[in-house]
């Protein structure tokens, strides 16, 4: 075996180990938990898991949900952070563009849980935006901001909108700044400059970011938790209730596994629609 | 003919930096009109003024006698070709000469016959369908060209675009894109640091130095009577002395080189002799010439374009063109020769 070999499989060991030992494994003993009854200690396969998924309303409509809003808060990071992506890239000095950027990636820093609770804090009945309109005379009676799924939405877009905002800046940066002063040149308006030349080139990086914003969302726990307050519906809740309440984990194992596979589908179809290959937005 | 741009005192500043100084230019419709100069000379920044990417802080720009003060790059007549090409790579090369028809928002058969005779035009029949980084060099270039020359502009701007082509591909560019101009018949201003590319194809030769046009002229004046020091050391080829002193009637190098010079009415400090301007072997019939020795030190061979260089007795060196013909095939380093050069062929001035 050659040197070059060896480096070869030496380097492969860590890519194997990774991939068999912490993705494959569980993921075939949390598709084939599914397929078992909780309670029942013969190795019979049964559709139940799934079966309940779909008679049960609230199973299903909290999934739907979930994924709707999930789909929404995607949208609403694109358009949140990419005129701040483009403020960066193309318009601000590039001296303070890097002192913007960490600043930016701060609140990563402290955590989501402390995030989250910040949030707590400005939307709270005594928080920082009801007692500024109190004290303006604007309101009488607090504004209903937290426990809800405005909470939420807010948690949710401010602890993932970063991961749109990087990959987008990234291709931004590749963007040749001939190609908008061309496009200028030959009389296009900024609105059509936008649309047909930056949008098209910044699409990888959008698909990309919005791959990772979704995921992040559908998945998460914490912000629908805390900011989302008792009536609020989210399917990871539905998950960590089968887990760790109900102690039913072969239910909790099917639902797990059917938001994979709608998270799946929903970037399959998010891939489809804007053109883009895996591949492409992968790297 | 009337003339298509007016540049009158334009300046431009950044901050303390003076980029563009009291620059004078007139510019006839039909004309070919080169902006040469070395890299941060100003020459950039003169196109994107006239293109209105940059405002000027002086002076005024006319174009068709209506003053370009405070109108923005869209709405200027004028197009460039990029650099960078800037084609747009999400978009195929229809899409791409079609852009700037598209936000005119023309009839779409009539764009589709505009683009298309454009694209037969520059010799890219056919090529409609392709994308862009499925093009070579030369084709890219001549979809940018295009691009531009589709929208009819009073004035094409182009910033070096050839330099990006391999040094064949920019020779054969260079005869193609003048005769697209004196087809199209388009006002070109062309933006480059290669004076071959601006003697080849131009009319006149604006040549640019720190942000002043030191001479404009046709070619041939450029290359024969500088105006600067500086001219005649950017065009062309040119052996350049510091002088130590001169007189009346001769000048001397610093290395003590003396050659008679009469009727000098200032007194210059730096010196220029062509190459291709000494007489090897001058007959005894030639008037007005400085006759001097010199020994060959290396023949550099290149076909038509061969050289020598000699070093006379006070230790200065000279570039010479070396005719291929029988007569000096024989010439080899260490060897003496005689050399002349014309009164009228020594370039002085005062820097």
């Amino acid at each position: 075996m050659s040197g070059n070999k060896k480096a070869f499989y030496f380097l492969l060991i860590p890519v194997l180990l990774w991939l068999v030992l912490l993705i494959i494994i569980p993921h075939i003993d949390l598709f084939i938990s599914s397929f078992k009854v909780d309670g029942d200690s013969s190795s019979a396969f049964s559709l139940e898991n799934y079966t309940i998924f779909f008679e049960e309303k609230i199973y299903w409509f909290t999934f739907l949900n979930t994924v709707l809003y999930a789909i929404g808060i995607t949208l609403l990071a694109f358009v949140v952070t990419f005129p701040v992506a483009f403020y960066l890239t193309k318009v601000v000095d590039r001296k303070y563009a890097s002192f913007l950027t960490l600043m930016l990636l701060i609140p990563l820093w402290v955590g989501e849980l402390v995030t989250i609770y910040g949030w707590v804090i400005i939307l709270g009945d005594h928080g920082v935006i009801n007692e500024s309109l109190k004290w303006l005379g604007i309101i009488d009676k607090p504004l209903p901001l937290l426990y809800n799924n405005f909470s939420m939405s807010i948690g949710l877009l401010y602890m993932s909108m970063l991961f749109m905002t990087i990959p987008v800046m990234t291709t931004l940066e590749s963007l040749d700044d001939s190609l908008i002063e061309a496009a200028s040149d030959l009389g296009a308006s900024k609105f059509t400059i936008f649309r047909r030349i930056i949008i098209p080139h910044a699409m990888p990086g959008i698909v990309n970011g919005g791959i990772i914003v979704f995921m992040l969302v559908i998945g998460d726990y914490v912000a629908p938790n805390i900011l989302g307050g008792k009536s609020n519906l989210w399917f990871t809740e539905q998950i960590y209730n089968q887990f760790l309440s109900t102690f039913n984990w072969n239910q909790g194992a099917a639902f797990g596994f059917l938001l994979l596979v709608i998270s799946s589908a929903v970037i399959w179809m998010a891939l489809k629609l804007s053109g883009q290959k895996l591949e492409k937005v992968g790297s | 003919m009337s003339s298509v741009l007016e540049i009158k005192d334009l300046n431009k500043n950044f901050g303390d930096f003076k980029a563009l100084q009291d620059i004078n230019l007139n510019v006839k419709e039909g004309e070919f009109v080169s902006v040469l100069g070395p890299s941060g000379c100003g020459k950039t920044t003169l196109l994107r003024v006239i293109a209105g990417f940059i405002e000027e802080s002086s002076g005024s720009i006319s174009i068709q006698k209506q003053p370009m003060k405070g109108i923005s790059p869209e709405n200027r007549p004028v197009n460039i070709v990029f650099q960078s090409l800037a084609l747009f790579p999400m978009m195929n090369v229809f899409e791409n000469v079609a852009f700037g028809l598209r936000r005119q928002g023309l009839k779409k058969d009539e764009i589709s016959k505009k683009v298309l005779k454009m694209l037969k035009r520059v010799g890219l029949e056919g090529y409609e369908k392709k994308k862009i980084n499925e093009l070579s060099g030369g084709q890219k270039q001549r979809v940018a060209i295009a691009r531009s020359l589709v929208m009819k502009p009073k004035i094409l701007l182009l910033d070096e675009p050839l330099s990006a082509l391999d040094r064949k591909l920019r020779e054969y560019m260079k005869v193609e894109l003048k005769d697209l101009q004196r087809e199209v018949g388009t006002t070109f201003i062309y933006i480059t640091h290669d004076q071959s590319e601006a003697l080849v194809m131009s009319d006149r030769v604006a040549v640019m130095n720190k942000g002043k046009i030191e001479q404009l002229d046709t070619p041939v004046n450029l290359y024969t009577h500088p105006n600067t020091a500086f001219v005649a050391g950017f065009v062309g080829e040119n052996n350049r002395f510091e002088l130590a002193n001169s007189d009346n009637n001769s000048i001397t190098t610093k290395n003590g080189w003396k050659l008679n010079m009469p009727d000098l009415d200032f007194t210059p400090n730096v010196m220029f002799m062509r190459p291709e301007a000494f007489i090897l072997e001058p007959t005894d019939d030639i008037k007005d010439i400085n006759r001097f020795q010199a020994t060959i030190k290396v023949v550099l061979f290149d076909g038509a374009n061969t050289k020598m260089s000699v070093v006379v007795d006070s230790g200065d060196e000279i570039l010479i063109s070396l005719p291929q013909n029988a007569k000096f095939q024989n010439l080899k380093s260490g060897d003496r020769v005689d050399i002349g050069i014309a009164y009228n062929n020594i370039k002085c001035y005062k820097e």
